[in-house]
């Protein structure tokens, strides 16, 4: 093989090795992607995971906005979790305040983080919680019950095609896994 | 051909043939038995090497399919466990996309891609011994979770978080490093074919002369080179997971199960053309062949194929519109989708026009290469269907599913392998395979496949989902039938075996061109194919 090809050769190995070892990256790189793109489209009912700031709207007292609350544990999540109240209806713009109730029903402390989802996916956007326990994670002592606040606001840009929003809360539990501080 | 690759070609000439002469005194005493073939670097040794482990890797997951169909000939469960039966499923995709199809296609191209461009060899033959040698250990690792506590892989081969981190068994960092090293091996493969065709070719072997297989192996490679690491990333993240507390696809820590299936198509849809591009380079090689015509529109061909390539990378998620997606997103990735249907309509109307008028005879690559046309059709338009997003949730994860796949990946991807093995096995062995054993393997073949693969079709519309062990009694007829073409294709494959030795160990001598219509550089040398293919560069016409 003369040496210029063995020169061209080890040109485009290095291009190729660096194309795949780019395209590595990559599929890392798609995990932040999927979040920012996922959280400016609002698909998949992401919601966001931190605090808004509530600035004074104007009540739109001519639209009503159903807001349904459910509330799910993990198979293997020793708590009773529950909304205050299944379903209310809010006026855009309007801030909110609302709790669920949390009661351990095991004799161990446990770690709970809850992850809310908000259906349909293209109002989550729009669904602003000022102060929610999915902030952070939530400890209860051994058969200790709590009340966990949440206050929201709908934002007053909603689609007219939406008039219901639907807010679930999944309640892992995560004692084993040591987390310090916040998810986020 | 103009004067300056004439003035070209002497310089070359000397080049090469010192090369050449190098080589051969390297290899003059080359090792024999094993060792020959542990350090060959050899493209057609390889190349051997590929499609016998492909062959046993068929036969492997085909046993595993075989107990899939045993268990499904009756409903209730009979002979093994659903854990097992998922183990089944879940291994037996695995070996059949990484173990079977993969590496056929690999060995075809060390065989095919340095005779039909006029290469000594491939361009890099150490890296190449390397990629072959790796894949068995990677198998072995595979089968051996299998026998592992708690059992191997039986979250299905697409592995969906959290089936695969939360509830996957303990042996699923075997499951991930396996398929680390199976990565590795397609990368080096692919970074060894696109140095050999980049810089490889015979002077005058322009572009838009190169035979459709090299064509269709080149965007296969770069599709490779795309998307195994994005595979081995996700593996990465299934591993990290599940054994270092990372939440990727965790909900609890902030991740998301959904992301999972996005990263994991995005390699999985382009694999699906790996799979299938090298197909139509062969069919494009047979078709003309027996057509005794050339090929319809070939520079056509080249255009589809590349934008069939680049169309992948935009249609993942049409396997996952039950995942709730904004509508607009199910619209972009259903129009996408529906777009492929027109290169992929190119190509087949190009291999009809090819025959079009032409002396057809039908010897056995023609009828694999035929029924491969037909049938991977049929697998084309159930894709159809399935693109249809509406639709699509009624045929989601059903039986419809199954059968569509394994019409494009048994009678299109296998099928095609099979006409390429019988259309070069005379360039190969030196020996005429038995054309009557070859007719028999393709009857067999393609009359049990569809006895076996077309009532799927039916049990996936009446709504008998995929990946169960057990199932409602109304689907136990056409179970049986099916089971019953299973059981008949897996033995006939036994007569294809049977054809491979006999033809290797003797038989009618074939002649360099042993088929009177075939076009190609690879019919200029004597057959079988000496051991170094062209120590010369040949004249391109």
């Amino acid at each position: 093989m003369s040496n210029n090809q063995g020169k061209s050769n080890r040109k485009l190995i290095g291009i190729l090795i660096a194309g795949a070892v780019g395209m590595f990256g990559f599929g890392f790189a798609l995990v932040p992607l999927y979040d920012v793109l996922c959280e400016q489209l609002g698909i998949n009912g992401k919601t966001q995971n931190s605090a808004s700031t509530y600035k004074p709207f104007t009540i739109d007292e001519s639209r009503t906005i159903t807001i349904e609350f459910m509330a799910q544990i993990q198979s293997d999540m020793p708590w009773e979790f529950k909304p205050e109240v299944k379903r209310m209806r809010v006026h855009p713009g309007e801030l909110v305040r609302t709790h669920f109730k949390a009661k351990n029903l095991s004799l161990k402390d446990t770690i709970g983080q809850a992850i809310p989802s908000v259906s349909p996916g293209q109002g989550a956007a729009y669904f602003n919680k000022t102060e929610c326990f999915c902030f952070n994670q939530q400890r209860l002592m051994a058969k200790e019950s709590a009340e966990l606040p949440l206050i929201f606001f709908v934002d007053p840009d909603l689609p007219d095609s939406i008039t219901t929003l639907t807010l679930s809360y999944t309640l892992y539990n995560i004692t084993d896994r040591g987390y310090v501080g916040s998810v986020e | 051909m103009n004067t300056l690759t004439r003035e070209a070609e002497p310089n070359m000439e000397i080049g090469q043939v010192e090369a050449a002469s190098d080589h051969q005194d390297e290899h003059q005493q080359h090792p024999s038995g094993i060792k020959r073939w542990l350090f060959t670097t050899n493209h057609k040794d390889i190349g051997t090497l590929y499609l016998w482990f492909s062959f046993i890797m068929f036969l492997t997951g085909g046993a595993m399919a075989m107990v899939i169909r045993a268990e499904l000939f009756q409903p209730g469960l009979q002979l093994i466990e659903p854990n097992f039966f998922n183990q089944m499923t879940t291994i037996h995709g695995l070996i059949m996309v990484f173990g079977a199809v993969m590496p056929a296609f690999t060995g075809l191209a060390n065989w095919l891609i340095p005779m039909m461009i006029g290469a000594p060899d491939m361009a890099l033959p150490r890296m190449n011994n390397w990629s072959f040698w790796i894949l068995p250990f990677a198998f072995t690792i595979l089968l051996s979770s299998l026998f592992m506590e708690g059992g191997g892989p039986n979250f299905g081969w697409t592995f969906y978080a959290p089936l695969s981190t939360t509830y996957s068994p303990d042996s699923t960092a075997l499951f991930v490093f396996s398929i680390h090293i199976m990565g590795i091996s397609s990368i080096m493969g692919a970074i060894n074919v696109i140095v050999t065709i980049v810089n490889m070719r015979a002077p005058g072997m322009t572009w838009m002369k190169l035979p459709l297989f090299v064509w269709t192996w080149l965007i296969t490679a770069f599709l490779l080179i795309a998307v195994m690491p994005v595979l081995a990333g996700v593996v990465t993240m299934v591993l990290t997971d599940k054994y270092f507390g990372t939440s990727f696809f965790d909900a609890a820590g902030g991740g998301d199960p959904v992301m999972f299936q996005h990263i994991f198509w995005f390699f999985g849809h382009p694999e699906v053309y790996i799979m299938i591009l090298p197909s139509f380079g062969i069919i494009s090689a047979i078709v003309p062949t027996f057509s005794r015509k050339r090929l319809f529109g070939y520079a056509s061909m080249v255009y589809a194929t590349s934008s069939i390539a680049i169309l992948s990378f935009l249609v993942w998620a049409h396997h996952m519109f039950t995942t709730g997606m904004p509508v607009f997103a199910e619209l972009f990735f259903m129009y996408c989708t529906m777009l492929i249907a027109v290169p992929t309509g190119v190509k087949v109307f190009n291999w009809i026009a090819t025959m079009w008028r032409g002396s057809l005879t039908f010897e056995t690559p023609m009828l694999f290469a035929i029924a491969f046309i037909i049938l991977f059709t049929i697998g084309g338009f159930s894709g159809i269907m399935l693109a249809i997003t509406p639709a699509d949730f009624q045929y989601h994860d059903t039986y419809f599913v199954v059968a569509h796949f394994h019409y494009v990946l048994v009678t299109g991807a296998i099928f095609s392998i099979m006409a390429a093995a019988y259309y070069w096995l005379p360039k190969w062995t030196g020996n005429m395979y038995d054309e009557r054993l070859g007719k028999i393997h393709f009857w067999c073949s393609v009359i049990s496949v569809n006895v076996l693969f077309f009532p799927m079709h039916f049990l996936g519309l009446a709504g008998m989902p995929r990946r169960i062990p057990d199932y409602a009694v109304q689907f136990a007829d056409v179970n049986q039938i099916v089971s019953i073409g299973g059981f008949a294709f897996g033995l006939s494959q036994f007569i294809f075996l049977a054809l491979v030795i006999k033809c290797i160990r003797g038989g009618e001598k074939a002649a360099a061109k042993p088929w009177e219509g075939a076009e190609g550089l690879e019919w200029t040398l004597p057959s079988p194919a000496p051991y170094h293919s062209f120590t010369t560069p040949p004249e391109i016409k």
